[in-house]
């Protein structure tokens, strides 16, 4: 076990190197620093255009891409990141602080949306066939049909602005973290700020695991083992928990990890209608402005921590089922 | 074969209608309600936008009211505009019209599009396996892995920047270049799906009699292995339309969505007028294409419920 855990973290390190190896190369073909830069700098003049282009390694050429590529990874693993192109910001400061901002609304969301959603899934498939189950998978169903941005100006339409024209004030705010000019930490207002992103995020994933779930404890309920637990005089609740939920949770736990990994990248849409200034909102920014120094240590991030996830949800499901073998 | 039950069975006395494997996915389909309505519906739907000429109550870029009559713009639904007008007087409900008929273009033909590559390559690859295996199945591993709006921006602008492609996708902004991405990224799901399929049809018998009669891979792909792979590949199709549709909308509503010139509109950009209407509270703006795109969205997922259903019974939800 230890042996598989340890070659698989070994694993890691060229899989890293080569995605963002991939990653490098996308984002300098796509977004076209230099050409970035001027339109972001229009005074630029030639000597910062040099020194932009040293500091980062933008070399022409194929073997230019790989040496690019090695200089950026020396800057940046011995934390000498170059600055962003828009106002020469540090680039960390502003990432650690996305961070921070999209893992509190994806954990508060995903916590909401799992928990909800797999009981929902249970409580569907212990009575398959009839109205709880046929209403939570139509449910379920909608709620994987409508996209996530739709909700989100829905809900921005209907608590925000309508629920002021009818109320003379709005339930909850419609964007960023705290209202403008707020200095401080305030968890009221934080919470507040945070309920309808949550509600986007925890729709869509309520939704997912409820039609997983209700799957994966059908297929357990319908298994050979059950009937033989039953038979052997256990009670319906015993077998219900210990053989049941415990074996349908496996596959359920797997998506579970790999979502989690996937909270670094920000709730991109949630993110961009609600102004949150998570890594999703920092991600638009950086796109749409083309900016090379803040795109690649957030790609680097996410790619990260789903290659890091991805390996948890492997061993993970090694861990809790042990007909899967290992190796 | 059949003939031989056939006369045995009515030498006994005995009436049995044999029902082929297509007839009984057919009969399951009939049961899902859902399916069904949505069926009609969508039916319904794509006729009144073919139809456009005649449904359509204006020209796409039209002004409902003359300027010089009144104002016309962001006027709440009234007789002469049923569904309201947008920031610069033009009608909506016919907007609708003319923006999903580009919608329902992008889905379909990328979906297509993306099931025809998926199919190719999930089929060679589950059927010759080895390292030709391995690394589609890796490459996909890393798409799908990534956040999928950050793939599909990094892509898009990288595609846009490979000069020998551009003959192919046409420039960044056309309806074309959005069916290119978005096959890119469709056949991912496809080819895994007709791969696990292959997988488990590959050691069946019949494709063991085939082989031993001497047929070559692609007369196993074309004759046996992909008509028995139908069920996942039409779910797939459907996902594929929607998935098409919904990316198309998202990336309109971040500013990276077509330009299909002033002929036309698409429903991803009415949708993104809605966000800066939504704040103004011109909720007709918002609600009337949300609703123009739900319908089509969740009828296709119906229909592809309804299908995964029919085709594999054994997750149903009434059996």
């Amino acid at each position: 076990m230890l042996r598989y855990i340890a070659r698989r973290f070994v694993w890691m390190i060229p899989t890293l190197l080569l995605v963002t190896f991939l990653v490098y190369c996308a984002i300098r073909i796509g977004t076209d620093p230099v050409a970035s830069y001027k339109r972001v700098n229009i005074r630029a003049t030639r000597e910062q255009l040099e020194r932009y282009r040293s500091h980062n390694g933008l070399y022409e050429g194929a073997f230019g891409y790989v040496r690019g590529y090695f200089q950026w990874l020396g800057g940046f693993l011995s934390f000498d990141w170059p600055r962003s192109i828009k106002g020469q910001r540090e680039v960390w400061p502003n990432l650690k602080d996305a961070l921070a901002n999209s893992l509190r609304l994806g954990i508060v969301a995903s916590a909401v949306g799992i928990l909800v959603g797999i009981l929902m899934g249970v409580f569907a498939a212990l009575r398959p066939g009839r109205l709880r189950d046929t209403s939570v998978n139509s449910a379920a169903l909608i709620g994987l049909a409508v996209p996530p941005f739709v909700t989100a100006l829905l809900l921005q339409l209907f608590f925000a602005v309508q629920w002021q024209t009818w109320f003379g004030k709005s339930l909850f705010p419609t964007s960023g973290v705290y209202p403008p000019g707020h200095s401080g930490f305030d968890l009221v207002l934080m919470a507040k700020h945070m309920v309808l992103p949550v509600v986007v995020v925890a729709i869509q994933s309520m939704a997912v695991y409820a039609r997983y779930m209700r799957s994966s404890l059908l297929d357990v309920l319908n298994s050979d083992y059950m009937r033989t637990a039953r038979s052997k005089g256990i009670s319906d609740r015993r077998v219900l928990v210990r053989h049941g939920l415990r074996n349908a949770l496996i596959p359920v736990t797997t998506l579970a990890f790999l979502d989690v990994g996937s909270i670094v990248g920000g709730l991109i849409i949630t993110e961009g209608i609600f102004e949150y200034p998570g890594m999703g909102k920092f991600f638009l920014t950086a796109y749409s402005n083309g900016d090379f120094p803040e795109l690649m240590p957030w790609m680097v991030l996410i790619i990260f921590s789903v290659v890091l996830f991805n390996l948890f949800a492997d061993i993970a499901y090694a861990v809790l089922d042990p007909r899967i073998a290992l190796d | 074969m059949t003939i031989e039950v056939a006369s045995l069975n009515e030498s006994l006395g005995v009436t049995v209608q044999s029902v082929s494997p297509g007839r009984m996915v057919l009969r399951r389909f009939r049961t899902h309600k859902a399916a069904m309505v949505s069926i009609v519906v969508l039916a319904v739907v794509t006729l009144w936008v073919l139809l456009s000429p005649i449904t359509a109550r204006y020209g796409i870029n039209e002004a409902v009211i003359d300027i010089n009559e009144g104002a016309n713009q962001n006027l709440a639904p009234f007789a002469k505009a049923w569904f309201g007008t947008d920031q610069i007087g033009r009608d909506l409900y016919s907007r609708i019209i003319y923006g999903m008929r580009v919608s329902l273009l992008i889905g379909f033909a990328s979906a297509f599009l993306s099931l025809a590559i998926g199919a190719l390559v999930g089929s060679v690859a589950g059927l010759k396996g080895g390292r030709f295996d391995d690394v589609v199945m890796r490459v996909t591993d890393i798409f799908l892995a990534f956040p999928f709006l950050v793939a599909l921006m990094v892509v898009r602008s990288t595609l846009a920047n490979v000069p020998w492609l551009k003959p192919l996708t046409g420039e960044i902004n056309t309806v074309r270049f959005l069916i290119f991405l978005f096959a890119l990224f469709g056949w991912m799901g496809v080819a895994r799906v007709i791969r696990a399929q292959v997988l488990s049809l590959k050691e069946r018998e019949f494709v063991e009699a085939a082989r031993a009669a001497g047929a070559s891979n692609g007369y196993i792909i074309r004759r046996h292995l992909l008509p028995n792979s139908a069920g996942p590949m039409l779910v797939a199709l459907s996902l594929g339309v929607v998935g098409a549709i919904v990316s198309e909308a998202t990336l309109a509503l971040f500013g990276y969505g077509p330009n299909p010139g002033s002929g036309a509109t698409s429903l991803g950009l009415l949708v993104s007028e809605a966000r800066t209407a939504v704040r103004a509270g011109y909720w007709w703006l918002a609600l009337f294409p949300f609703a123009g795109l739900l319908i089509i969205t969740m009828c296709i997922s119906f229909i592809g419920d309804g299908l995964r259903d029919a085709f594999d019974p054994k997750h149903m939800v009434d059996s």
